[in-house]
């Protein structure tokens, strides 16, 4: 809808049409958590979902990120239909196409933050050249050239959520899909870890953010507005970032 | 993937529970230690047992004479009981049975030798030179039974070992003379001490050598007679035996079926009553290998039942740790990991720890020999009287472990692994990843 006011070499990355999911809890009782939303995300997009607890955020973000199926509606993602999927398939959609950043973290305690950072290439089922030195470079890139080898537990939030940053990066992502990515963290860091995110953004890496602070979401490009499974507004933030139209994607 | 970093992470995940793994380690560890202890122990008694049956012979057709049933004799009027083996069986087998290249006939009677206030309760055994031969009873000092002691019927007597050490505790007993009945007869030689052979005819008492008075087979005859009278309260019984053993050698093991049907037969035509048994200890062998496999089975299946508890625990385990790492499995489902990947990850875990559990108990396993020579040692020395009621099967057992055993503990191990893994490992696969992700 929003595709004539783009710049036409900002090439699709995902579009959604009509998504509709629908919960069902016991017998006859069922919840329409998204009632068809259409939305499309171009190359370089950062886009904030807002809205209350219960609008429907939550759901739109996992079926973006391919953790869930559609009840209706289509989702395309890197010219390919992904609603019906099924779950291998869906796997290796999130290991190529997507990142995520979670609202308190999720590394794995047991891992070093360059094993945390590398555990998706593992996932890949192919060959990934170079994946350790991408790491460390992605490393290098959050600032965490010092504590490649320390734990999860011996880092800060701010820390750990770079990892988390550096972890979504490592398998080049189409998409990074953001879920409160500063909920757990003061505002200074939340500050930090936000303008790494528009770093990364103005580098090419389109973003979908979900959040529910309105400072944090006034950083994005695109404010989307959810309210009870439906789309309620649609706002520009009006800061310009097209990025070059050569990405430099780190 | 690569398999080592697999292996790598398997294992950074268990030793984040040490004791935890440690314990699933040791179920299986003691299952496999059980496995290989437990057949190396069952494989020492065969062992010892097959021995045994080889020193009978594998050529050789043992034939015994067997006492008919006491009902039978009381209603005879005829208050000499006449059974056994005959002095024509010998001769008419040596005759007509072309494949028998030896036969070796034996007479034996129990009595009591006596050197001065010495006495032994004594086998008599009257025997040809070959008999001593066969039985693999080598004379220590002095010298074996001669064709020519027979000949002439001399009261000569080779006493066994033991005998020797009761008669004669202190002398030489060489040349010395020995009371049997009536009649002295000059110690000739000392058999070297021998373990006991299996049991035929019957019995299932070993048959030890160790209280044995060899004479020779015309003396016996001579002295003793065929006729044997035993005094019963207010009755007395004549036994008329002529040869209580003949064994016949065959040339070759292929022989030895045939033979002992021939010998049959040919028994049957002279003897009414069945007063004698063929014993094949090529046969004894076959029932004691069939013996052995049952034993086995029956060990393994004990074992088998401890690798199953081994099997549970680790699977209990597991389940701990998945409902534990339920965030872990959402956050690299989330990251792109299949079903496949979080199975394969939480079986490569299991069997990491089985795997440890199994290599460890073979381990352990090769501690069995040590271990029961040991505990025999402390037996012997602490306890000396429990030692000596102890069945020498027992107190002379030597584990043996078998090379089978311990690859079956190893394949078994890592198989329970995979078997009471892969619950677990499914559990954790089929979770949603959107509720794993939420989990506290």
């Amino acid at each position: 809808m929003n595709d004539a006011v783009l710049p036409p070499e900002r090439s699709l990355v995902a579009e959604i049409v009509r998504l509709t999911k629908v919960y069902h809890l016991g017998n006859s009782v069922s919840v329409h958590a998204l009632r068809e939303v259409s939305l499309t995300f171009h190359q370089g997009d950062f886009v904030a979902i807002m809205g209350a607890s219960g609008s429907g955020k939550s759901t739109l973000l996992n079926l973006l990120g391919c953790l869930d199926r559609p009840t209706s509606g289509q989702y395309t993602l890197a010219g390919r239909d992904v609603a019906g999927l099924d779950d291998d398939e869906l796997s290796l959609i999130r290991s190529r196409y997507l990142g995520f950043i979670f609202q308190s973290y999720n590394l794995i305690p047991q891992f070093s933050v360059v094993e945390n950072i590398e555990m998706p290439l593992g996932y890949q089922k192919r060959e990934m050249p170079g994946g350790h030195e991408r790491c460390l470079r992605l490393a290098r890139l959050v600032g965490l050239e010092e504590r490649l080898h320390h734990r999860p537990s011996e880092l800060s939030g701010g820390q750990q959520q770079r990892v988390a940053v550096a972890r979504a990066l490592v398998n080049n992502p189409q998409v990074i899909l953001a879920d409160e990515p500063t909920g757990n963290l003061d505002s200074a860091t939340s500050n930090e870890i936000m303008d790494l995110l528009e770093a990364l953004n103005r580098a090419g890496r389109t973003i979908v953010m979900v959040t529910h602070e309105p400072d944090i979401a006034a950083r994005a490009h695109r404010i989307v507005q959810l309210r009870d499974g439906r789309v309620e507004t649609i706002s520009e933030s009006g800061v310009d970032n097209t990025p070059a139209s050569v990405p430099n994607y780190p | 993937m690569k398999l080592p970093q697999k292996l790598r992470l398997g294992i950074g995940s268990l030793m984040l529970h040490k004791l935890r793994s440690a314990l699933a380690v040791l179920g299986i560890l003691i299952g496999v230690t059980a496995v290989i202890w437990l057949v190396a122990m069952g494989e020492g008694v065969s062992y010892q047992a097959q021995q045994q049956i080889k020193d009978l012979g594998a050529t050789s057709i043992i034939v015994r004479g067997i006492k008919p049933p006491q009902e039978r004799t009381r209603n005879t009027d005829n208050f000499c009981l006449s059974y056994g083996l005959l002095r024509d069986d010998y001769d008419r087998i040596l005759a007509n049975v072309p494949s028998v290249r030896q036969a070796v006939p034996m007479r034996e009677i129990s009595r009591e030798v006596y050197n001065r206030d010495h006495v032994v309760d004594a086998k008599l055994i009257g025997c040809t030179p070959e008999y001593l031969a066969m039985n693999h009873l080598r004379v220590e000092r002095g010298r074996a039974l001669t064709d020519y002691d027979l000949k002439r019927m001399d009261n000569v007597a080779v006493l066994a070992h033991g005998a020797a050490q009761t008669l004669f505790p202190i002398e030489d007993p060489i040349g010395r003379a020995v009371l049997i009945g009536r009649d002295f007869y000059v110690v000739v030689g000392i058999a070297a001490e021998r373990t006991a052979a299996a049991a035929i005819g019957g019995s299932l008492e070993a048959r030890q050598y160790d209280s044995d008075v060899y004479i020779p087979l015309t003396t016996f005859r001579r002295r003793i007679g065929d006729m044997v009278f035993t005094r019963r309260t207010g009755s007395m019984q004549a036994e008329n035996v002529q040869l209580n053993q003949i064994t016949a050698v065959v040339g070759d093991m292929n022989e030895v079926d045939e033979t002992a049907d021939v010998i049959r037969s040919l028994l049957a035509q002279y003897h009414k009553t069945l007063d004698y048994s063929v014993v094949v200890p090529k046969e004894l062998l076959q029932q004691a290998e069939t013996l052995r496999a049952m034993f086995n089975v029956l060990l393994l299946l004990i074992a088998g039942i401890s690798l199953l508890v081994g099997g549970i625990g680790i699977m209990n385990i597991m389940l701990a740790t998945v409902t534990e790492r339920t965030r872990e499995i959402g956050i690299r489902r989330a990251l792109g990991a299949t079903r496949r990947d979080i199975i394969q990850q939480f079986l490569w875990e299991t069997v990491v720890l089985s795997g440890t559990g199994g290599l460890l108990g073979i381990l352990f396993g090769f501690l069995c020999k040590p271990t029961v020579a040991g505990v025999q040692y402390a037996i012997a020395k602490l306890f000396p009287g429990v030692a000596a009621s102890l069945p020498a099967n027992i107190k002379n057992l030597e584990p043996r472990i078998a090379p089978w055993s311990i690859v079956v503990a190893l394949v078994i191990s890592v198989a329970v692994g995979m078997v009471f893994g892969l619950y677990p490992a499914r559990r954790a696969a089929n979770m949603d990843p959107i509720e794993a992700l939420r989990h506290e």
